[in-house]
């Protein structure tokens, strides 16, 4: 302690004590910050009805109404079809937790199985795009260069370049594309969720999904092979300048400081 | 002064090759005298100094890159399609200037890696500018005899910054053609001629098939070579006026201490270019920048969100991107003024940074040489200048990637912008008035420093029960040092009456300075170092504290 | 050491000492300059074995700078071109540029290390001083140089001789405009090309991801569709000029929802287009939010309102986005029903 006492006068020592505060402020959040788990999953996964209506009746009818025809808390599900559904609940987004600008994707909570069901009973409100099968959003075969050029025509004006996501209006945001699976992504050209347009079969084929799915997959998917190292975000020059200045410079700096220290003088005997 | 004796050779009785070689340069060039004022010339040591070093030396692996760039790179937009190895590109069209550049990073080896070291450096090099640029205007280097070697900085800054957005434009990539894009609308802004400039810049209709080799001519030849005779001209000056040094025992404005050029600063110097370029290497091995593959060719129909310069360009995209979006429409003109004063604007930040040196030497009419670095605290009103400068820049640097920002930290892109509208003008005012008090309460500590020692953390409980802690004296070099400073008296407007009693006019610019002045170096403006009778006294009564 | 202000000319004054004077501390001045500090050796200075330490260390350096250069080439060789590999915590990349740009850093590190571990252990670290001398020149030099300048002057009689004095300023200035006229070339003149795009009566609205034409029934409500003017293709040459004036997109909204009066009449059933090209600097605007209609640009944030006329509603561009006038053609397709009324793109002095 007498140590320690000696040293606080020393100049490195509100730099330690900078240090040491900060720790204990991110040791402090991260114990009381709110932990990111669904309310409203418990009951419905205990429940574990079988049928679709069922699982509406608990999970969606309070906001999009009991037959589907919506709320002021929820838009009408007539004719969203069973595609949207499989997104929504498949990418965790539904059931939403609160209103925001925005509904996060979030942690699934309920199974494939359920929501299929749930798929299959708001169906039957209205006609709309069916779930997709593997044969419709499978990469195999797909032309990756042509899906990069209908990418960077279509998508990459709020999804980035790489599908690493980027900024709307007003706190709304195009979300990252990364580990979105192809089947998700396929629903999501097909139906347009919350403010993304759609882009339908008569105006994006098919064909043309596929090749989009296929060169997501060879450019953003982990084993991405990016060959001039660290993709830094794959968010372009911000990203670019941070790190030049952070390492570039900063270990420039680094180095400077050795060089013009003074070298260890012998102790004085 | 001697060459270097070579010990062997020594045949016939002749003098060693390596001074007959010397000799004969000298009789031709006249090296020795060259040799005389500079080998043993001084350098003090400290790292802040090395700054500029660390420009020079990105500089230099610039332009050796570069070369090699060329070798590889076709400055033409005409269209081809790709067939090189990268596959999510097979196929597709894009301009020979594209197509060249996924050559050098997928089918030249090491082309990849000249290319990244080409940016990573460009990218440090404009840091390493602007870092060593704070440093000589924070220490207050600028001052007389370099002000004229400020300016070369500062137009080495401003044509760096164009010569990197001229080069990252060059591969012609989706997102520099966006930034491309830009440029022809601020261009098209420019009341009166603005179209006619933008069809001469493009030869015509944006994008044209012209402008990557108007762009490549101005990035390799032009710019550059008025950099480097620019560099030369700094370097030459620092060489004449001598580095400048902080105040420290045995350090005054007369001399320079510090090790001499040969062997010392040969070395030092020297290796640090090598460490330089290791480092600049290393990082263009493990970090990828502008992956123009991922990014795609160029289409005027495409783009991608995320779309910013580099970061020096980034406080004039922060310009653009805050602004209001005004336009006059009068007799069927209009006048974009929505685009065309950010455009004026990006200058003039520059600019105020640029002209402080010669507002403070008017202001203080300080005619003297300053060999003598001033501590930032001790030049309170420039240093609450330059924080509120900075403070500035980086308001717009945030207003350039609001959109990052906004993903980034969950906000609003249209909360962030009107931020950075309200902060553009409230930023630096907040900046300076703090700065400046951080300034005097850092005065105020040195000056307790000198008259009561420094606190040494040591608690001593006296005889009757008090606790006191105990000051230890500073050294006499400490007591130099922490005084050693100038300090100014707010200038006076001369009578207003002159000895044969006849009223002479007082200029408004005499009133101006007056007023700046006293704003500078008022009683609430610095603090008055501590003086010898002060010292003397508190010292002469041990104990009372 | 303060500075006494003077109040003629509003200068400080000299220093009270002369500059550079080392005063040793005493009791009249305490914070004198005691000059510089003794020499202080280094354990190298002293100690032969640390210095063959230091020695074997800045030898090592550079003995690993040569390796690593061996390794440089050995990589270039060795390693192919298109060969990845993981590298933890970088992820796939790829080998050549991993291992050519290690090996080259290592080798220039170790060889600035060595010779800087050199400078700092081994050869003198004792500072010295060295005078500086006054940039200004004595003002003898000066008396000289003006003297010189004055004879100089008189000798070439350009003051006397106002006549060559002026004509050759004159030339001097002219000549110049040589080198101005001569870039007139640089590009044709603007004439109206600005104002028009190759849109008109009758073209086709071809969908960009098929390069077929449009039915109105292809559209629905919430979609997003980029088109171009039928005869446009990918590898005509002037392609990349006039998309970057003709890129439209069109959206479907329910036509109760169009605020603006003219933009319902220009639509069809609904459908209508809008210029791609932000009328702020140009960028390719096409960030649409289905919910709200509206449309926002990925470069400055400027907003428009689709349902709206197009209307900016934040950000810095200054007018609306130009509407294109649609309809159905005899064969069910979308067509232009002209060009696009007033220039697209962002706005310039004779736009009016």
């Amino acid at each position: 302690m007498k140590k320690l006492s000696a040293r606080r006068r020393h100049p490195l020592a509100a730099v330690v004590v900078l240090f040491i505060a900060l720790a204990a402020c991110a040791g402090l959040y991260t114990a009381f910050a709110p932990a990111d788990k669904a309310q409203a999953d418990e009951s419905a996964q205990s429940l574990a009805i079988e049928e679709g209506k069922k699982l509406y009746a608990v999970g969606c009818a309070s906001c999009h109404g009991t037959g589907g025809q919506g709320t002021s808390d929820g838009p009408s599900l007539v004719g969203v079809g069973a595609a949207a559904v499989d997104f929504q609940v498949g990418t965790g987004r539904m059931p939403a937790q609160q209103p925001g600008a925005q509904v996060p994707r979030k942690k699934v909570i309920y199974s494939q199985a359920e929501i299929d069901q749930l798929a299959a009973y708001i169906a039957s409100f209205g006609a709309g795009p069916s779930i997709p099968t593997k044969e419709e959003y499978s990469p195999e075969g797909a032309d990756i260069a042509k899906g990069g050029e209908l990418f960077r025509t279509n998508c990459a004006q709020c999804h980035n370049f790489t599908g690493k996501g980027g900024a709307l209006s007003k706190g709304k945001y195009a979300p990252t594309l990364e580990g979105v699976s192809p089947k998700h992504i396929y629903e999501a050209m097909q139906t347009g969720p919350q403010n993304m347009p759609s882009f339908p079969d008569t105006t994006l084929t098919e064909k043309n999904k596929k090749d989009i799915i296929a060169y997501l997959d060879a450019v953003n998917s982990d084993d991405t092979v990016e060959p001039g190292g660290l993709s830094l975000g794959g968010l372009g020059p911000v990203s670019e300048g941070l790190f030049a200045w952070v390492f570039g410079l900063g270990g420039l700096i680094a180095v400077a400081v050795w060089v013009a220290a003074r070298t260890a003088k012998a102790k004085k005997s | 002064m001697s060459t270097t004796t070579t010990s062997e050779s020594r045949s016939r009785g002749k003098a060693p090759a390596g001074e007959r070689v010397a000799d004969w340069a000298d009789g031709r060039l006249g090296i020795y005298s060259l040799a005389k004022a500079n080998m043993r010339k001084i350098f003090p040591d400290h790292w802040s100094f090395m700054l500029g070093e660390v420009c020079l030396y990105t500089f230099l692996i610039i332009i050796i890159t570069g070369v090699y760039l060329t070798l590889f790179f076709h400055p033409s937009m005409n269209e081809v399609t790709y067939h090189g190895s990268y596959v999510p590109l097979q196929g597709q069209l894009m301009s020979e200037a594209f197509n060249s550049t996924m050559h050098i990073s997928f089918d030249v080896r090491g082309g990849l890696l000249i290319r990244q070291i080409h940016h990573w450096a460009a990218l440090i090099f404009l840091a390493g500018m602007f870092v060593h640029m704070m440093r000589v205007f924070f220490t207050g280097a600028f001052r007389k005899p370099r002000e004229v070697n400020w300016l070369f900085g500062f137009l080495l800054f401003v044509l760096g910054m164009f010569t990197g957005f001229t080069g990252y434009s060059l591969p012609d990539d989706l997102l520099s053609g966006t930034g491309v894009r830009f440029m022809e609308g601020a261009v098209l802004s420019v009341p009166v001629v603005g179209t006619y400039l933008s069809f001469f810049l493009f030869g015509g209709e944006f994008p044209g098939g012209d402008f990557v080799a108007r762009f490549y001519s101005v990035h390799i030849l032009l710019l550059p070579g008025i950099m480097l005779g620019l560099v030369v001209a700094h370097l030459i000056l620092v060489f004449y006026h001598k580095h400048t040094q902080f105040a420290g025992p045995g350090k005054t404005n007369n001399n320079v201490v510090g090790m001499p050029l040969l062997p010392v600063y040969m070395a030092k110097a020297g290796g640090f270019f090598f460490l330089v370029f290791g480092v600049v290497a290393v990082i263009s091995a493990i970090a990828t920048i502008n992956p123009i593959w991922s990014i795609g060719p160029y289409r005027a129909d495409q783009v991608s969100t995320g779309a910013q310069p580099d970061w020096y360009m980034g406080f004039s995209e922060g310009l653009i991107r805050v602004m209001p979006g005004w336009e006059v429409n009068f007799a069927g003109h209009t006048l974009v003024l929505g685009v065309f004063i950010p455009l004026i604007i990006f200058p003039l930040v520059l600019v105020a940074i640029a002209v402080y040196p010669f507002i403070e030497s008017w202001v203080t009419g300080d005619k003297r040489e300053h060999h003598i670095l001033d501590r930032p605290r001790n030049a309170p009103t420039r240093t609450a200048f330059g924080v509120a400068w900075i403070t500035w820049y980086m308001v717009l640097l945030i207003g350039g990637g609001n959109d990052l920002w906004a993903t980034h930290f969950h906000l609003s892109i249209n909360a962030i912008t009107w931020f950075v509208r309200i902060a553009f003008f409230v930023a630096p005012v907040l900046a300076f008035v703090i700065t400046k008090r951080i300034c005097l309460g850092l005065q105020r500590r040195d000056r307790d420093k000198v008259l009561h020692g420094r606190e040494t953390g040591i608690i001593k409980r006296l005889p009757h029960g008090e606790f006191i802690e105990v000051h230890e004296p500073l050294s006499q070099e400490q007591l130099h040092t922490l005084t050693a400073h100038d300090q100014y008296e707010p200038a006076q407007i001369g009578p207003a009456v002159d000895e044969n009693g006849v009223t002479r006019k007082i200029k408004a610019s005499e009133k101006l300075r007056a007023k700046l002045s006293k704003a500078y170096y008022n009683e609430d403006s610095q603090i008055p170092k501590p003086t010898v009778e002060e010292y003397k006294e508190i010292t002469s009564g041990h104990g009372h504290h | 050491m303060s500075s006494q202000d003077n109040p003629e000319e509003n200068l400080p004054a000299e220093q009270e000492h002369a500059p550079g004077a080392v005063t040793v501390a005493d009791e009249k001045n305490p914070f004198a300059d005691p000059g510089l500090p003794p020499h202080e050796h280094r354990v190298q200075d002293i100690d032969e074995q640390a210095a063959k330490r230091s020695e074997r260390t800045v030898a090592l350096l550079f003995t690993v700078s040569m390796l690593a250069t061996v390794g440089f080439i050995a990589s270039y060789v060795t390693i192919g071109i298109d060969t990845s590999v993981y590298v933890w915590p970088i992820g796939h990349i790829s080998a050549l540029n991993f291992a050519l740009g290690t090996c080259l850093g290592i080798a220039l590190f170790c060889i600035g290390a060595g010779a800087v571990h050199w400078a700092r252990t081994l050869m003198s670290d004792e500072e010295i001083a060295d005078e500086r001398h006054p940039i200004e020149a004595t003002p003898e030099v000066k008396a000289k140089v003006m003297a010189d300048f004055k004879q100089g002057a008189k000798e070439s009689a350009l003051g006397r001789r106002k006549l060559i004095r002026n004509t050759m300023f004159g030339a001097l200035a002219l000549f110049p405009l040589s080198g101005v006229i001569l870039l007139r070339d640089l590009g044709p003149l603007p004439g109206t090309k600005l104002r028009h795009t190759i849109w008109s009566k009758g073209k086709l609205l071809v969908n960009m991801n098929t390069n077929e034409p449009l039915r109105p029934s292809d559209i629905q409500v919430g979609s997003l569709t980029f088109v171009k003017p039928e005869g446009l293709e990918e590898h005509d040459h002037d392609f990349q000029t006039e998309i970057a004036k003709a890129a439209t997109m069109i959206v479907r909204i329910q036509p109760d929802n169009i605020k603006d009066k003219q933009e319902l009449e220009w639509s069809y059933q609904g459908i209508v287009a809008y210029s791609k090209i932000c009328t702020h600097v140009g960028c390719p605007i096409s960030l649409y939010e289905q919910q709200t209609h509206h449309v926002l640009c990925p470069c400055h944030q400027s907003t428009f309102d689709l349902s709206d006329g197009g209307r900016v509603i934040f950000g810095p561009a200054g007018h609306a986005l130009p509407q294109l006038r649609i309809g159905v053609n005899d064969e069910g397709y979308l067509e232009a029903l002209g060009d696009f009324e007033e220039p697209v793109g962002p706005a310039f002095w004779e736009r009016g």
